[in-house]
């Protein structure tokens, strides 16, 4: 028979293995220092399903201590089942204090969205990342693409944006608009929405993006310009909530969710789960919105 | 709002977690024992093994009763397990010449040195129900082990140790060679540690063959022989047998570490042939240095999993054919897409919630149809 000792009932520190964790922390400063390159990196397999955030918690577990302080969200929320899923587990594992007070965290985890409420110089944003290759959908092959950034020859891109706009009249890209970081590297945010896309640049936050399926590590520091791909003539634009009011706040100014209701009746609720609890105590936390010219 | 609605996420995920529990245990029968599986689901423990990356028989067992049999998460529980192990050491080259052999067969000739032998395989079974093991009991599976263990000649058994390999005819013969393929990477590099790069050295396509999917590498195997690659090999050798690991220790002495149970085929295949008769053509004659050699294609997986290990070797010999328009000669289309737990995981994240990306999306298409200035071809609801 099995002898009891061979299950661990307790796991190491931030679950994952002390040297891999060093070598994911070795890859971040890697990407830190170079704004909007993917880095390559072993992504040790996690508990959570591989496309679940697998990405953000190698960054996440590898960055944390116990005098941090984690806000998880999914889609702006706080309550999504994912959220709460991975919350749970990296305290487990870390032993931290957990908010869902964006301006009281330290490391802000988050799928698909940045906050609202502009983030200061204590804070990280560590974003999961589904597929952090911009390229791949003008070139499937990696070692293409790495080339291709090498050289930094984007022409494919630029013209699949040009296409879109002969065909529908718009660029068409949705989430995850491709940017330029440090006027160097063209990459994907991750799919957050266009809306959030212009502050990324020059914040005071730093941002990592990880892509655990991928296997990649992204950032772009504080202070990095960074620049939505647009032409001269054919802008970058936000989405657009024209005439639109949150239902529960009142408030036009922030990301809406569409809730349709049983008769085909739709309302918007303002999407930032946080942001919203604040607006209706009747706090204003400070904002950066970008409005379409 | 916030609070209360966390709250709920979290009720959901404890009442999801008990629920499934529930399900697994509603039926109120005796729990299955760790032993139970380990014994007789060797063939589920060896699948997990071998896609889990983890060499471990209680640990898959555990893993197995845990997920009520899901092949997919058995190997999904072994690799995050793994992620809490450290990488201590590396063993030495295994070398499988020296597997006791405990099955081996060569399609490639009639008679083999040292013989074909079938041993335990379902192959020759005929696939037909047999409730008479309803029937069975401690008892009378003591009687069957008495019956074979009667068969067994001790003294013959001492004889039989290891075996050479039929690829050593083809050795000796010269027509397969011990050269690699030019700008072929030699490094061993550890795809559990660092991030596969392309084109991948043969030492990380092989790692990720032997820990892929079984189901996916049968896809990119059979396909080969569908006319999506190179065509269809012959089994040099297969066999399955237990194969002694090393290590060396940190003061330079070489530690015995016990056996593990591998299945190793070797593909033999023309595509080296081919190439080189090519290469011949293209000077206008045929050195000796040109001659045309037959490929081998390589599979080795944990345990008992011949399926897999064919079809390894199969895509091994496609992939060092590259051809864009077979997806088994493509190192990023088998690599990637056969990989059990990404492709599972990736999968099954279409479950979650997507709203924020699919109104970004809303955003574009209704803005441009208000526009008016031409019409989507699909705009739904």
């Amino acid at each position: 028979m099995v002898a009891a000792t061979k299950f661990q009932s307790s796991y190491h520190y931030g679950f994952i293995d002390e040297a891999t964790k060093k070598e994911i922390r070795r890859k971040t400063l890697k990407a830190v220092c170079i704004p909007g390159y993917q880095v390559p990196y072993s992504s040790p397999e996690m508990p959570i399903s591989r496309g679940w955030g697998t990405g953000g918690l190698h960054l996440t577990l590898t960055l944390i201590g116990k005098s941090d302080v984690l806000k998880i969200i999914d889609q702006g929320s706080d309550a999504s089942v994912n959220a709460c899923h991975l919350r749970r587990f990296v305290q487990m594992m870390a032993d931290c204090a957990v908010t869902f007070d964006t301006a009281q965290a330290t490391i802000i985890q988050s799928r698909h969205r940045v906050p609202e409420e502009i983030l200061t110089n204590r804070q990280i944003l560590v974003l999961q990342v589904p597929q952090p290759e911009v390229l791949r959908g003008v070139e499937r092959f990696e070692a293409r693409t790495r080339q291709m950034h090498g050289e930094a020859d984007y022409s494919k891109i630029w013209v699949s944006l040009y296409e879109a706009y002969v065909r529908f009249g718009a660029t068409m890209r949705g989430s995850g608009y491709p940017i330029k970081v440090n006027r160097r590297y063209i990459t994907t945010p991750s799919p957050i929405p266009r809306w959030d896309t212009p502050n990324l640049s020059m914040a005071h936050c730093l941002y990592l993006f990880g892509a655990g399926r991928e296997k990649r590590i992204q950032a772009i520091p504080p202070h990095t310009p960074v620049e939505p791909l647009e032409f001269e003539d054919v802008k970058f634009r936000v989405e657009e909530f024209a005439g639109i009011r949150c239902s529960v706040s009142g408030e036009s100014r922030a990301f809406m969710d569409e809730i349709f209701n049983g008769e085909g009746h739709r309302r918007h609720v303002i999407n930032d789960s946080n942001f919203l609890d604040k607006l209706t105590s009747g706090e204003r936390p400070p904002q950066r919105v970008f409005v379409n010219s | 709002m916030g609070y209360v609605a966390v709250k709920g996420g979290q009720d959901a995920i404890a009442n999801a977690n008990e629920l499934v529990e529930y399900y697994r245990l509603k039926g109120r029968t005796e729990p299955v024992r760790l032993d139970q599986v380990k014994t007789q689901f060797r063939l589920a423990i060896d699948r997990a093994m071998g896609e889990g990356s983890l060499y471990a028989p209680e640990h898959a067992a555990l893993a197995l009763i845990q997920v009520e049999g899901d092949s997919f998460e058995a190997a999904f529980h072994l690799r995050a397990y793994r992620t809490t192990l450290e990488r201590r050491y590396y063993s030495e080259v295994m070398n499988t010449r020296e597997m006791i052999v405990e099955r081996r067969i060569s399609s490639t000739f009639r008679e083999i040195p040292g013989g074909q032998i079938l041993g335990p395989t379902r192959d020759y079974s005929m696939r037909l129900l047999e409730p008479a093991l309803l029937q069975q009991s401690l008892g009378s599976i003591d009687t069957f082990l008495e019956k074979v263990q009667g068969y067994l000649e001790p003294e013959k058994l001492h004889g039989i140790t290891t075996f050479g390999k039929v690829i050593d005819l083809f050795q000796a013969e010269g027509i397969i060679t011990r050269e690699t393929q030019e700008g072929d990477n030699r490094r061993v590099v550890d795809v559990t540690r660092e991030a596969i790069k392309f084109p991948a050295p043969r030492s990380a396509v092989l790692q990720m063959l032997a820990r892929a999917e079984t189901g996916g590498l049968m896809c990119m195997g059979y396909s080969t022989m569908r006319g999506f690659a190179v065509g269809h090999g012959t089994i040099g050798e297969l066999r399955v047998g237990r194969v002694p690991l090393r290590v060396v220790d940190a003061r330079g002495r070489r530690r015995y570490l016990g056996r593990i149970k591998v299945t190793e085929c070797e593909m033999v295949g023309g595509a080296a042939k081919r190439r080189a008769a090519k290469r011949g053509e293209k000077n206008g004659r045929s050195s000796s240095k040109e001659r045309p050699t037959l490929s081998v294609g390589y599979g080795l997986c944990f345990g008992q999993n011949e399926t897999k290990a064919i079809c390894m070797g199969m895509v091994d010999t496609a992939l060092r054919s590259p051809d864009p328009l077979s997806p088994a000669s493509s190192q990023e289309f088998v690599l990637h897409h056969t990989e059990c737990v990404e492709g599972y995981g990736f999968t099954n994240h279409l479950k979650l919630p997507h709203y924020v990306t699919f109104q970004s999306e809303l955003d574009n298409i209704r803005r441009v149809v208000k526009a008016g200035e031409q019409k989507p071809q699909a705009v739904t609801g």
